[in-house]
């Protein structure tokens, strides 16, 4: 049997590599590979605390995340492309179209 | 035994989260990002949700990350990704990465209502309650299931129109009027 601790520690562990790479890479595509990371890192969360309480919605919660990141992931790489068509770079500091 | 799967599991998933992180080449990212994404699902077989491991090998590394290396090919981003970091004054990002780490491992190692939540653990039962989750899913949860499948289609319309360019409209209207003008 492994403590459930073990699975929180190994998804703040995985939280906090995601946050690394959303807040230091400058490539817009390893910032979305790094959200995808976090988003993981949340769902082992959600699926650990449903297996220690014995309570199935953590499963459908995670399912849930799933879907809408596939969602989420399909929106932005549409509008990668479209900024790489309009001739912006790819890179985070001069993505500014919005005056961000 | 459990725990020695679960080691080598987490170990591999935490030495490839980081190798997406430091990569260079994009490329190498993604494909570093799909062997964590495969240790997950593994540890959600450990953790007694199989079939939420199959759906996590099904979208994420057969959807998701299949799309972000096509979006890598065929963009041609290799150029784009020879400065690795932010060059200038990353310290603000490094303070609140400092800070979140911080958090967490305090939280994990000090909060009573954590402690009392998490015993040793359970054991895994034998038979996997697809049956139940299926039930939970279709009756209890039915219309966030719904709205889910309406948020996709709405996804994929907008990408469509994301990515369709302006120049595909321009050919698509000169092939319309000669045709006209013929008749």
């Amino acid at each position: 049997m492994i403590p459930a601790a073990w699975y929180l520690i190994l998804a703040a562990v995985l939280f906090v590599i995601g946050a690394a790479g959303v807040l230091l890479r400058r490539n817009v595509l390893i910032v979305l590979m790094s959200l995808e990371l976090m988003l993981n890192s949340v769902t082992i969360n959600l699926v650990a605390f449903g297996h220690v309480l014995q309570d199935l919605r953590g499963q459908i919660i995670a399912i849930f995340i799933i879907a809408i990141t596939a969602a989420e992931v399909a929106v932005a790489l549409g509008i990668l492309v479209a900024l790489l068509r309009n001739n912006h770079s790819l890179e985070v500091d001069e993505l500014t179209v919005m005056k961000g | 035994m459990e725990q020695a799967f679960f080691l080598l599991l987490s170990a591999v998933a935490v030495g490839a989260g980081l190798l997406v992180v430091i990569a260079r080449d994009p490329i190498h990212s993604a494909l570093a990002l799909v062997a964590c994404l495969v240790q997950i699902a593994a540890l959600y077989v450990l953790l007694g949700a199989p079939f939420l491991a199959v759906i996590q090998i099904f979208v994420y590394v057969g959807a998701v990350m299949v799309l972000f290396l096509f979006v890598i090919m065929m963009l041609d981003v290799r150029k784009e990704a020879q400065a690795r970091f932010l060059p200038k004054a990353p310290l603000p990002g490094l303070i609140v990465l400092v800070i979140l780490a911080g958090e967490l491992i305090f939280l994990l190692l000090q909060s009573a209502r954590l402690h009392a939540v998490m015993g040793p653990g359970q054991p895994v039962s034998e038979q996997p309650p697809v049956a139940e989750l299926s039930l939970l899913l279709f009756q209890e949860y039915l219309l966030p299931f719904e709205v889910a499948s309406v948020i996709l289609l709405v996804a994929l319309i907008g990408a469509v129109v994301l990515a369709r360019s302006d120049e595909a409209d321009k050919n698509a209207a000169q092939r319309k009027a000669p045709r006209g003008a013929a008749r």
